[in-house]
């Protein structure tokens, strides 16, 4: 199992490492964004690009041409809460790459607090890593279907609490990903998240599952949220409710109340 | 140096007085769930437990709760605002609620994330807790307290004070049921007599000095069955007020009625005693309460003025032109205030819903705007900044429309209460809040907001017979219910005319049934008669109070007159040729009515 115990990065521990020049930054967001100005010495691997094709050869391909081979450690930031982050950083830890974590604030933050950024785009010589795929942090939907009844199994919906009350995968419980964050970081301290899943009964060893609307972002950040708070046999449902409901399977509706009419949307 | 050292620097020039939270509360009520959950904690006693802390049941479920949050007063800070706008969007549905009695709301919470809503409030030194249950309610005071032209002094000090004087106190823990005060600033703006104590500032001369004090009204409110109250003595002065209330709610507790939930509200006490026994009653009572109390118990009235202060202006931005639309919500959105040169500005809400976004929109716009440095909430579901320039309205309406908060409107009949009705009460039979919105929607449409007729009317909207809509006192006023043609149901409304909550409070009265769907064209058919009936200084409202007092002499005379021409509108259709009049408001699927327990009486 991959378990990393360093979840985020702080900001000045970054810094530092870009100086000395001891770790890959990864930016996620748009290229055009990325072009404008980024962390210093930051690559640009948009979350779309990853998408378009993640089967583990193609991110090996990009891992590589990004200058990550086993022992680089690689911090990930975006500008959207740390969701499209942690679904890159998965995606590192998916083809065994061990030592990733998320920037523990957001690229918007980091601006605003007036440190460090350019628009120079580094040169990166390529690295050759290594496949060695964890298939125990991925759930699929057929994984899903039966790991559901067990009983030590929980299943997390990340989504925001109106969608999930419209429709969702029978047995999961509701858990925004709003919840995740602090004031002003994208994860709680760990003392916090550890009370809010205690109070939901998320503890011990059960084996938990995530997953959100469609591509595995939102889900991804409850993954690192789990495991900051130390529960390590978390799994991602990364094709998520989009998967669930084109393959026809079962979904559970909160009947009998007209919830959507007190949203002011 | 961490991110947090950073961050956290904004300092607001205001900031809450009183601290009403006490986060241990908050451990106590998770590791209460926890004992529930586990089944160590008996379902009454739980539900007691629940709402003496503000949490409510949700329709059809026990694994929600509604979170409500007391704002005394109706105060609320721009921190405050921000803590507010997180956590709906954290716990509960993006969105929030601002209720009719200065209480805010969040919805759809999951059960065991309340005690984490109760640690972040008391970050900004809000509670819930009593704001349900056998207790003291939020007290209210009228959004214009400090401001109205009309009023004698600010009681907003005595709002406050009562509030902290009751609030975890001993003294009001379990009453026979739930307990209401109302300060007000005058005679209109306000609800003093639908209430269990209502309260108006007033002054008399006492040899030649001026003294303080109040008119108090007793065992006033709405509900299945509503009643008018009444004023108990010509002057209370302000040492006695806190006597007062005390004796009252002694006498309440002694003997109110604990059997019959169905009438334990202080108001049936009252009518089944006869108000001049139960005057008697409070007044010997308070004597007694005046003598063995008078060394110790004071309230803590702090009148020291709030701090007005224009916020700075970093660029100039007046004498620009009026965007469209400022005229009109300039009219039906603001007050001019005592105090020259300011305004308060009323933000115009759809059933009391506001976005995350949008409220910290707000906390912002406190900031920029209002020379107070905070906001105060109203009696119809909505929000007031005060304290605004004149110099600074345009500005202001602008950022307003930036936001999609600068609807017209507010103060006028074009924006319904609407009761939380099917999306989210257990005892709800029909969508009222929707309907409030769709009126609402409709209304704006059609300019009706800018009719000055039209202005001083209500419109509100309760989805069952329990009054949280406050019908009974509405210009017109619906409740709802389940109608039949034939096997079919359809959402059908009890509407009644002529209620008023101002100096001539009295129940509207009640004139047809209207179904759901037949709302809209009912209210504009009421407005058509008026205007081809109405004298030339009419309002809706006067021509209403005519004919409910049968003293109109117009071809249309009484409340049976209006029905006679009304009925033609609301015979149900033929199933296949409108189907969709068998549909409620939001509802995609036939109507049925269906009810959970309720917990109003808890
Ligand atoms: C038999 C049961 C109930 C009765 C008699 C009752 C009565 C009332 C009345 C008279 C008001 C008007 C406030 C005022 O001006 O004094 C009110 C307010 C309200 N009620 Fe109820 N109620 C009942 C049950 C419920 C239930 C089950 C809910 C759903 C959770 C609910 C939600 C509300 C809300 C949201 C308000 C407005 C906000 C507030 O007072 O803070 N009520 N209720
Ligand atoms: S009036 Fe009826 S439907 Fe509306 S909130 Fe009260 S109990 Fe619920």
């Amino acid at each position: 199992m991959t378990q990393s115990v360093k979840i985020t990065s702080d900001v000045d521990s970054v810094r530092s490492e870009i100086r000395d020049n001891s770790i890959r930054v990864i930016d996620v967001r748009r290229e055009g964004d990325y072009k404008q100005d980024h962390i210093p010495n930051s690559v640009n691997l948009p979350l779309a690009t990853l998408l378009s094709d993640d089967s583990p050869e193609n991110v090996l391909k990009l891992v590589n041409s990004m200058g990550i081979d086993d022992e680089t450690p690689v911090v990930v930031y975006d500008d959207t809460f740390g969701a499209l982050a942690s679904r890159v950083a998965w995606t590192l830890e998916w083809i065994g790459h061990s030592n990733v974590t998320l920037l523990e604030t957001t690229y918007g933050n980091w601006k605003s607090l007036g440190l460090e950024n350019d628009s120079k785009i580094p040169d990166v010589s390529k690295k050759d890593h290594s496949l060695n795929l964890q298939s125990d942090i991925l759930a699929t939907s057929d994984y899903l279907e039966s790991a559901k009844s067990r009983e030590d199994v929980i299943l997390i919906d990340n989504r925001e609490r109106l969608n999930y009350l419209e429709q969702h995968i029978p047995g999961a419980i509701s858990l925004p990903y709003r919840t995740l964050a602090s004031d002003d970081k994208i994860l709680r301290s760990k003392e916090d998240m550890k009370r809010l899943l205690g109070n939901r009964g998320v503890s011990g060893n059960s084996e938990i599952i995530t997953y959100c609307g469609s591509v595995g972002t939102l889900s991804g950040l409850a993954y690192y949220a789990l495991k900051s708070a130390e529960l390590p046999n978390a799994k991602l449902y990364v094709r998520s409710f989009k998967e669930w409901k084109n393959l026809q399977k079962p979904t559970i509706k909160q009947e009998d109340a007209n919830y959507w009419d007190l949203s002011a949307e | 140096m961490t991110i947090s050292d950073l961050t956290h620097s904004s300092v607001d020039p205001v900031s809450p007085k009183i601290n009403w939270a006490r986060v241990d509360e908050a451990d106590h009520f998770a590791e209460t769930v926890k004992l529930y959950r586990q089944g160590k904690y008996d379902e009454d006693s739980f539900r007691r437990f629940r709402l003496q802390h503000g949490a409510y049941g949700t329709r059809m479920t026990s694994d929600y709760a509604m979170v409500r949050v007391k704002l005394p007063a109706g105060e609320i800070y721009p921190k405050q605002f921000e803590k507010l706008s997180k956590l709906s969007e954290q716990y509960s549905i993006g969105s929030a609620h601002f209720s009719t009695r200065e209480n805010i709301q969040l919805h759809w919470v999951i059960l065991e994330d309340v005690s984490e809503i109760f640690r972040s409030l008391a970050e900004v030194g809000l509670t819930s807790r009593e704001a349900c249950g056998n207790s003291v309610r939020n007290v209210m005071c009228s959004p214009l307290s400090g401001v109205c032209c009309d009023e004698k002094f600010d009681s907003t000090p005595y709002a406050l004070a009562t509030a902290k004087f009751f609030l975890r106190n001993p003294m009001a823990q379990s009453l026979p049921r739930k307990f209401k005060f109302n300060f007000t600033c005058c005679e209109k703006h306000g609800m003093v007599r639908m209430v269990d104590v209502g309260l108006i500032p007033e002054i008399r001369q006492v040899d030649g000095s001026e003294q303080k004090g109040f008119k108090i009204f007793l065992g006033g409110g709405l509900g299945n069955k509503s009643f008018v109250g009444h004023q108990l003595e010509d002057f209370t002065p302000e040492e006695d007020l806190l006597y007062t209330s005390i004796a009252v709610m002694r006498i309440f507790d002694r003997l109110g009625d604990r059997k019959n939930l169905a009438r334990n509200r202080m108001r049936y006490l009252v009518n089944d005693m006869g108000w001049e026994k139960f005057q008697n009653l409070v007044l010997k009572e308070r004597a007694i309460v005046r003598a063995t109390q008078s060394v110790v118990t004071r309230l803590k009235v702090d009148t020291t003025p709030s701090k007005i202060t224009r916020p700075l202006k970093i660029s100039d931005e007046t004498g620009g032109s009026a965007p469209d639309g400022y005229a009109r919500w300039l009219k039906t959105n603001t007050v001019k205030q005592k105090q020259s040169d300011y305004r308060s500005v009323f933000i115009t809400l759809e059933a009391g819903d506001i976005t995350s976004n949008q409220l910290s929109v707000l906390a912002d716009l406190i900031r920029e705007f209002s020379s107070e440095g905070k906001a105060r909430t109203g009696f119809v579901q909505n929000v007031a900044l005060r304290y605004v320039h004149e110099d600074d309205l345009i500005p202001l309406y602008s950022k307003l429309l930036q936001s999609g908060l600068a609807k017209s409107g507010a103060l006028t009949m074009t924006t319904p209460v609407g009761c939380s009705g099917t999306t989210s009460c257990n005892l709800a039979l029909t969508n009222s809040h929707r309907l409030a919105k769709e009126i609402q929607r409709k209304f704006l449409e059609l300019k009706l907001d800018d009719d000055d007729d039209l202005a001083d009317s209500s419109i509100k909207i309760s989805g069952c017979p329990n009054s949280c809509g406050q019908h009974g006192i509405a210009t017109i006023g619906f409740f709802g219910g389940g109608g039949r043609n034939g096997k079919d149901m359809y959402a059908n409304y009890q509407m009644s005319l002529g209620g008023r909550f101002d100096g001539e409070t009295m129940l509207g009265q009640t004139c047809l049934r209207v179904p759901a769907k037949r709302v809209i064209p009912v209210i504009l058919k009421i407005i058509e008669l008026f205007k081809e009936n109405k004298k030339s200084d009419d309002t809706l409202k006067s021509w209403i109070h005519r004919i409910v007092n049968n003293s109109e002499d117009s071809a249309v005379k009484s409340i049976n007159d209006i029905k006679k021409i009304l009925e033609p509108l609301i015979i149900p259709p033929n199933k296949d040729d409108d189907p969709d009049f068998y549909l409620d408001y939001g509802s995609d699927t036939s109507y049925h009515t269906k009810t959970g327990k309720g917990e109003c009486a808890a």
